[in-house]
């Protein structure tokens, strides 16, 4: 297939998109800082800036507007690929239990009042990781029938994991008034400030998930004939899914680990992609990850104005865009999603 | 290489639907497999395709298992498969569809090279499909479709063919064009097998028949030979005349 201009244009948009997304991210905050001088900061000649814009926009914002790329390019790669093998455009990684998981795993955490550093190691995400893991094998086995991997139990088992998980995060919370507030803040999705050195953590963590995820491209394409078909044409589909899983429960569990419970962006990311370069997934993947880290950093900033001087969790946000936007879809593909043919 | 099954059963969740078949299929010749619905047809074609795990017996390429000794990806490079029908979870066009055939000869990223290229582009030809070669793989009419299904398997350039009903959906003047086809395929040298109610095809244009009936191997041989038992109308419950010019037979169906 040839690279179609529409297809350099709509990367070029998702790309423009993106660094719009970033600089009024930089500009959005209760200290005002005039656009020029965010510009010289990003330059390198942030003392030309007037005040304390310097410190403002390279110590405060820019950590928090890459770590809000990072996490939503990573909850759009773990949609786009759940969506892909699961061969169902509803699927993300709260539908699954997975972000649930991952959330329950850091509540325990929280409450035990585990240190975020052992030795230097930051310990968040390897909770995370453990608790989507977790979450994720236990979907996994749930909804095993005769040694297959059935599409439409594996869903219900991740919708039942993930509300039982939920519970018993909000049950702990509850339990724990003394943290109730951080644990509750958390479960939201809030893209507090961070460190630098999460920042970068995050950010590795996101081009080996984007290129891990892109490496998938060929044998997604071929899932999304079903699995017969997939396997008709060389798939080994079952290690596949099981690759799948592990990288989409991995990439969830670093989004978590950083930001907390965010919804809908590994929903409405992959399926805006999809509107502007197709469904194939050689450049549907890179373009989910434009796409939901644009996505993230717009409802962040909108988290951040639309109760001035307060702030929005920004997992309320995504939700209140997102909530609507699975109806849409639900309506859409309901033909489809009660099996029969098309 | 022959493709064959020897005492090969198969069938899902323990019950049994194909019983203890065994049959070959060479290089060169155009096999047709026929039976009423339900005979196990498509249960058999798949287990030829590395696609089905058989119960008991064995699937070889000449001398080597197909199930223990052969991986996916290798084997989807010699065995292409076109099931009855397709849906696709998220639209593709035509183009990409036909394209994906070419996956068990790309690289984990998938992108097509100018071989892959050439490869689709002259499936794509082959089944008259330039019309519509950027239209959404879900617009395209049943008969484009199964056409789509079907230049994808040609795009995989692999030496065995197996087709499920591939003319179901089809105008006469495809249905035939694509039988032409198939004859001219497993004249250049490969395996094609067909599983088909088409008798008067399967007639013109198989080699041989192998004819299913109640999970068994009922009958095979030439196509006067099949048609023209009485044991064949029986299995569909008719009753089979041949009518015999020249070198050709015409089976009519009273």
């Amino acid at each position: 297939m040839k690279i179609s201009g529409r297809n350099v244009a709509a990367f070029c948009g998702l790309l423009v998109a993106l660094l719009i997304a970033g600089l009024l991210e930089l500009l959005t905050g209760s200290a005002n800082v005039p656009i020029r001088d965010a510009v010289l900061c990003l330059l390198g000649r942030g003392n030309e800036a007037a005040g304390m814009a310097r410190q403002i926009v390279l110590e405060v914002r820019l950590p928090r507007a890459m770590t809000g790329a990072c996490v939503g390019a990573l909850l759009a790669l773990s949609g786009v690929l759940l969506q892909g093998f699961l061969r169902n455009p509803l699927a993300e990684p709260y539908l699954l239990g997975v972000s649930s998981g991952a959330g329950l795993a850091v509540t325990v955490a929280m409450i035990l009042g585990v240190p975020a550093f052992i030795a230097g190691i930051y310990t968040v995400p390897l909770f995370a990781f453990a608790g989507a893991l977790g979450a994720l094998v236990s979907v996994y086995m749930l909804a095993q029938f005769r040694g297959r991997l059935m599409v439409t139990t594996l869903i219900l088992a991740g919708v039942v994991v993930s509300a039982f998980l939920s519970a018993i995060i909000m049950l702990l919370a509850s339990m724990s008034t003394a943290r109730f507030y951080e644990v509750f803040s958390w479960l939201m999705g809030h893209l507090q400030p961070v460190s630098m050195g999460a920042v970068v953590w995050v950010g590795i963590w996101t081009v080996l998930g984007l290129l891990a995820s892109w490496m998938q491209s060929r044998d997604l394409n071929a899932l999304m004939l079903g699995e017969e078909e997939a396997v008709s044409l060389g798939v080994r589909v079952e290690p596949f899914k099981r690759t799948l899983f592990l990288l989409a429960s991995l990439m969830t569990g670093a989004a978590v680990a950083v930001s907390g419970l965010i919804g809908f962006v590994g929903l409405v990311a992959p399926h805006t992609a999809r509107l502007l370069v197709g469904s194939n997934h050689r450049r549907l993947i890179p373009a989910s990850a434009l796409a939901g880290a644009t996505l993230l950093l717009v409802a962040d900033v909108v988290s951040r104005i639309a109760i001035a001087p307060a702030e929005l969790p920004v997992g309320v946000v995504t939700a209140l865009v997102g909530g609507p936007f699975f109806l849409v879809l639900l309506l859409r593909h309901s033909r489809s999603l009660t099996g029969r043919p098309r | 290489m022959p493709l064959s099954c020897s005492i090969l059963s198969a069938g899902y969740g323990g019950e049994e639907v194909v019983h203890g078949v065994t049959l070959q299929m060479r290089p060169g010749s155009l096999y047709g497999l026929l039976g009423p619905n339900g005979s196990g047809k498509t249960t058999l074609l798949k287990s030829l395709a590395r696609l089905h795990h058989p119960i008991s017996g064995s699937v070889k390429l000449g001398s080597r298992s197909l199930y223990s000794g052969m991986g996916e990806r290798e084997a989807a490079r010699i065995i292409a498969y076109v099931p009855q029908e397709e849906n696709l979870a998220f639209p593709l066009t035509v183009r990409e569809v036909v394209a994906l055939g070419r996956t068990p000869w790309q690289g984990r990223f998938g992108w097509l090279g100018r071989r892959d290229g050439h490869a689709v582009e002259s499936a794509m030809e082959e089944m008259d499909l330039r019309q519509v070669a950027d239209a959404p793989f879900d617009a395209i009419s049943g008969g484009e479709r199964k056409r789509t299904i079907i230049a994808r398997a040609l795009a995989q350039e692999a030496r065995i063919l197996l087709l499920d009903e591939p003319t179901a959906h089809l105008d006469v003047s495809h249905a035939l064009s694509l039988w032409a086809l198939l004859g001219r395929l497993s004249r250049r040298g490969r395996t094609v097998a067909v599983a088909s109610h088409e008798m008067w095809h399967l007639a013109r244009f198989c080699k041989r028949l192998y004819l299913m009936d109640m999970g068994h191997l009922a009958l095979s041989g030439t196509p006067s030979q099949v048609l023209g038992n009485s044991a064949c109308g029986r299995a569909f419950g008719v009753k089979i005349a041949l009518v015999r010019r020249g070198h050709s037979i015409t089976p009519i169906i009273n």
